[in-house]
């Protein structure tokens, strides 16, 4: 037994022989009704501090430690042109020396201390997350706020890391997976921020200055874009002094920024990238919804059904259980800031891909034009209802709830409500956002790997 | 601290009578503190009470795994998990994971070399109903023809998709088969895929009817429940199951090894070179066993984190690599490895990154570790223990790992005591006694170049 492999930092290069993971289940979120428990939920309580810092807090004393995540609306789709990759090479390079500790000091502060700061940015977010055992607990946040308000960006760790980001970017490329992302961000948003990747470029990862990064840091982490959940050994009155300390010192308000709406562009295009590997990546989508959506929860039953859990959906059963087709196939809602998106995805044995896509419209087609039938519509029910709240069992998930209620604007008395929003969907929802939402012509594929007979019918879109 | 749990008790008002206390006292020494029994079939019942929320993870291991298939048959481990989705006698196939899914619960299982695992995670009141069908697929298992082959197409795609779409997957395979010269973990778990390919339904089920059986289980709950609540349900469905004999896992062991091995990949999918080291280690239960402890604390000198011996001079100070780490796996039943792994910077040659980590290790071998790097590793390695105790699952695959790998219940309690317990001196010897070049395999993956000549200088200092 071992039990320190708590960190996932192991980079190894492959597989060794651990375990297999026979079920791939895939689930985007989930809701919850709680079987035989009045709608009560979890006790979240909304903690102010003096300078009036908002966090949210579940108190949970089972274990001496805490889990804080935090985040600053705006990612890397506000990244400068020609300096993609800004947000994400800050967030690597926070924790790597700030105030009077260089990089390896500061480490050593963390390490020594068992506490863990991690930073990141999405396309819409700048995250972060604190971790500390509750007799660290003061100075994480004194760490925390050095990395946010104080960090150095010496030479050494600027250039350290930006070789390592021009290392992840090479080692990328070489998954089908990655090439098949950047392949549909490209093809869907042709003009849209979105298009560019959150990483950067290797031109563009070598333009990115220290005071491109203090620029990012002074510009972007406002206290006006900050949303804050803490989970664990906590109170709410030990909380809020923190709270002033750490992020007080940070800007009011960030520097305003804008993103525009984006409007996916798909006109049902299979896009093919040759690359000789025995079994074809192949990503498929169109445009769905937002989150803020008044369809959300009729569409996220839909999907559910659709291709929500390998097993029991509808692409599931037809192209893994009926056929052997695939290990994994799914479809899963893409919510962003400024655009909704359908995805789906199989891998699959070039010989099959054709065959592949063929169910897969298929199935798309169906949803739209047929029904579900009332067993479906329960399953899903029950199973999105109920699986909610078997999640919350860590202060890391119950903490990314927090988070994610406060950054999608769901309010505090989310949890209250939610099951009655999924109950409340009828099979004529389903029809209705089926027929408003999926469009079996609009169906676009992208396949990295040798298809047989699979024709593309475009080009795939230019890199720059 | 308060004496209740707070989360539970305003989360789910209705059962909040049933917390007493926090589950972990400051008094409990151990780190999870189970309760067990074994039924009279000799089936094992392990029970860690956590209070936090009324889930339950319910988890059934087996004592057989990948390195237990017959000659000839590799995959069937692997494969009779995938199947054991299908019916019983009395289930259609499919029906279980619909009844887990319509009751808000969630599955999966998992296949190593030495343990297969089944696992839902579900409300506490719906425990009974997944005890009655995994102990119902225990011994009742009815598999088609049809079924077989359509599932074997689905784990050949499993294994394009984990191993052959990857080179590095590949490497690793062929690293693994090289390190072990004899004892069957040189067989990757999915199984080679000649041998899956002719995996029949008659193997499977003679495996299945030899192995599946209560005295060679053992039955883990986590969560919201006690062992005085839950023996009355184990006897119920897993005590009614008549008892068969186990034969003791007898597997090939290894012959003294004399020669240092290194296998290479060139791929032109490949474009960042990598570099790994396994060596033959002592497991907790097999080998020199008194050397594992030492071994853990060693792993995290070299690897655990920045300041770690391999980052810090690796990849910090001489700046000629992207990472280094050093990984062990202690969990095993027969004969582990320890291994190192870095991936140099760009302008590094592999040839100078592997001259980079011999010198590491001549200095560790002639000098040591120091008093202060001991300390602080078993410090790191201490908090690792109480931030394990941070989720539901965590001590349950902690001890259902233990249990199938010949360990005991002690070996995981007594963990934190033990590393505790480590010196100086025992992480030299062990160091000294198991990095020897002649038990180890190096394994390079390399970029392949597409053309048949050299550029000339610009290719100079990288190795191709």
């Amino acid at each position: 037994m071992t039990l320190k492999q708590l960190s996932p930092k192991r980079s190894r290069h492959g597989g060794c022989r651990h375990s297999i993971a026979s079920v791939v289940i895939l689930v985007v979120a989930a809701v919850l009704l709680w079987p035989a428990t009045p709608a009560g939920a979890i006790s979240i309580q909304r903690v102010v501090s003096e300078k009036g810092i908002e966090a949210w807090l579940v108190e949970d004393h089972n274990v001496p430690l805490m889990t804080m995540r935090f985040a600053f609306r705006g990612g890397s789709a506000l990244d400068p042109k020609g300096k993609e990759g800004l947000a994400n090479m800050t967030s690597s390079l926070l924790d790597e020396g700030a105030g009077k500790l260089d990089s390896m000091a500061f480490q050593q502060r963390l390490e020594d201390n068992s506490i863990s700061i991690n930073f990141g940015a999405s396309l819409d977010n700048f995250r972060g997350t604190l971790r500390t055992l509750t007799e660290t607990r003061a100075m994480a946040f004194d760490l925390l706020r050095l990395a946010m308000t104080r960090p150095r960006f010496d030479p050494e760790p600027v250039e350290r890391i930006r070789s390592q980001i021009l290392s992840g970017l090479a080692r990328a490329a070489e998954r089908p997976r990655h090439i098949a992302r950047r392949t549909w961000m490209r093809a869907v948003f042709p003009d849209h921020p979105y298009r560019r990747p959150a990483d950067g470029t290797p031109e563009s990862i070598a333009r990115i200055k220290a005071g491109d990064m203090a620029g990012f840091v002074k510009d972007r982490l406002g206290r006006d874009k900050l949303v804050i959940g803490v989970v664990g050994d906590i109170s709410a009155k030990q909380l809020a002094p923190l709270l002033d300390k750490t992020f007080g010192p940070l800007p009011a308000k960030a520097k305003s920024n804008h993103v525009p709406e984006a409007t996916p562009a798909v006109a049902g295009d299979v896009f093919v990238i040759k690359r000789d590997i025995p079994q074809s990546v192949v990503l498929f989508g169109h445009g769905g919804i937002k989150r803020d959506d008044p369809d959300y929860y009729a569409t996220y039953i839909m999907n559910h059904i659709l291709g929500g859990s390998t097993l029991n959906s509808r692409l599931g059963n037809e192209v893994r259980e009926k056929r052997g087709l695939a290990y994994s196939v799914y479809s899963y809602l893409s919510t962003m800031d400024h655009a909704g998106l359908i995805m789906g995805g199989v891998a699959t044995a070039n010989e099959s891909v054709a065959k592949s896509i063929e169910i897969i419209r298929k199935e798309w087609g169906r949803m739209r034009s047929g029904k579900v039938s009332k067993q479906e519509l329960s399953d899903a029910k029950t199973y999105l209802t109920g699986s909610f709240f078997t999640r919350l069992n860590s202060t890391r998930r119950i903490s990314r709830l927090l988070l994610g209620m406060q950054l999608e604007h769901l309010g505090i008395d989310y949890i209250s409500r939610r099951n009655r929003l999924i109950d409340g969907v009828t099979a004529a929802d389903i029809r209705r956002v089926a027929q408003r939402l999926l469009d079996p012509a609009k169906l676009t594929f992208i396949v990295i790997g040798t298809p047989k007979g699979v024709k593309p019918t475009r080009e795939p879109p230019p890199k720059s | 601290m308060s004496g209740f749990n707070r989360l539970n008790l305003l989360l789910f008002a209705a059962i909040a009578v049933l917390i007493a206390t926090a589950p972990w006292s400051a008094a409990a020494a151990g780190v999870f503190n189970p309760e067990t029994f074994t039924l009279k079939n000799g089936l094992k019942v392990v029970v860690i009470s956590n209070h936090r929320s009324p889930v339950v993870k319910h988890m059934l291991w087996y004592r057989i795994g990948a390195a237990d298939d017959p000659p000839g048959k590799s995959g069937i481990a692997h494969l009779l998990e995938h199947l054991m989705f299908k019916g019983t006698k009395t289930m259609a196939a499919g029906a279980f994971s619909k009844v887990i899914a319509r009751n808000g619960g969630r599955e999966n299982a998992f296949t190593g070399h030495d343990t297969t695992g089944y696992h839902q995670t579900v409300a506490v009141d719906r425990l009974e109903l997944m005890m009655k069908h995994e102990a119902d697929r225990m011994v009742n298992l009815v598999i088609t023809d049809k079924e077989v082959e359509a599932e074997r197409n689905v784990v050949i795609e499993e294994r394009r998709a984990r191993t052959e779409n990857r080179p590095s997957a590949l490497l690793s395979e062929q690293a693994q088969a090289a390190l072990y010269l004899n004892h069957p973990y040189r067989i990757p778990v999915i199984g080679w895929k000649h041998e899956i390919e002719g995996l029949q339904k008659q193997d499977i089920l003679d495996f299945y009817r030899s192995h599946y059986t209560p005295a060679n289980a053992i039955l883990i709950v986590a969560g919201d429940i006690t062992a005085k609540q839950l023996r009355p349900l184990a006897e119920k469905y897993y005590g009614v199951i008549p008892s068969r004999k186990v034969q003791r896992r007898q597997r090939r062991q290894e012959p003294p090894q004399r020669a240092d091995r290194r296998v290479t990949m060139k791929s032109k999918r490949v474009r960042e070179p990598r570099w790994a080291r396994d060596y033959l280690a002592p497991s907790r239960a097999s080998g020199a066993t008194q050397h594992s402890h030492p071994l853990e604390v060693l792993e995290e000198i070299l690897s655990g984190g920045a300041t770690s011996r391999l980052y810090r001079s690796l990849v910090v100070e001489n700046k000629i690599a992207i990472s280094a780490g050093a990984y062990y796996d202690v969990d095993s039943l027969d004969l582990g490895t320890f291994g190192l792994y870095g991936q140099p910077r760009k302008g590094t040659s592999i040839e100078k990154f592997e001259a980079a980590m011999d010198a590491e290790l001549a200095k560790l071998f002639k000098d040591g570790v120091s008093a202060d790097e001991v300390r602080r590793a078993k410090k790191r390695l201490k908090a690792a223990a109480i931030f394990a105790r941070d989720s539901l699952s965590r001590g349950a695959r902690a001890i259902g790992n233990a249990l199938t790998t010949g360990q005991t219940i002690g070996d995981v309690e007594n963990w934190p005591e033990r590393i505790g317990a480590v010196t100086v001196a025992q992480v030299n010897a062990a160091a000294r006694a198991v990095l020897h070049d002649k038990r180890s395999v190096t394994s390079l993956l390399l970029p392949k170049r597409k053309g048949p000549k050299s550029k000339g200088p610009k290719s100079k200092g990288k190795a191709r």
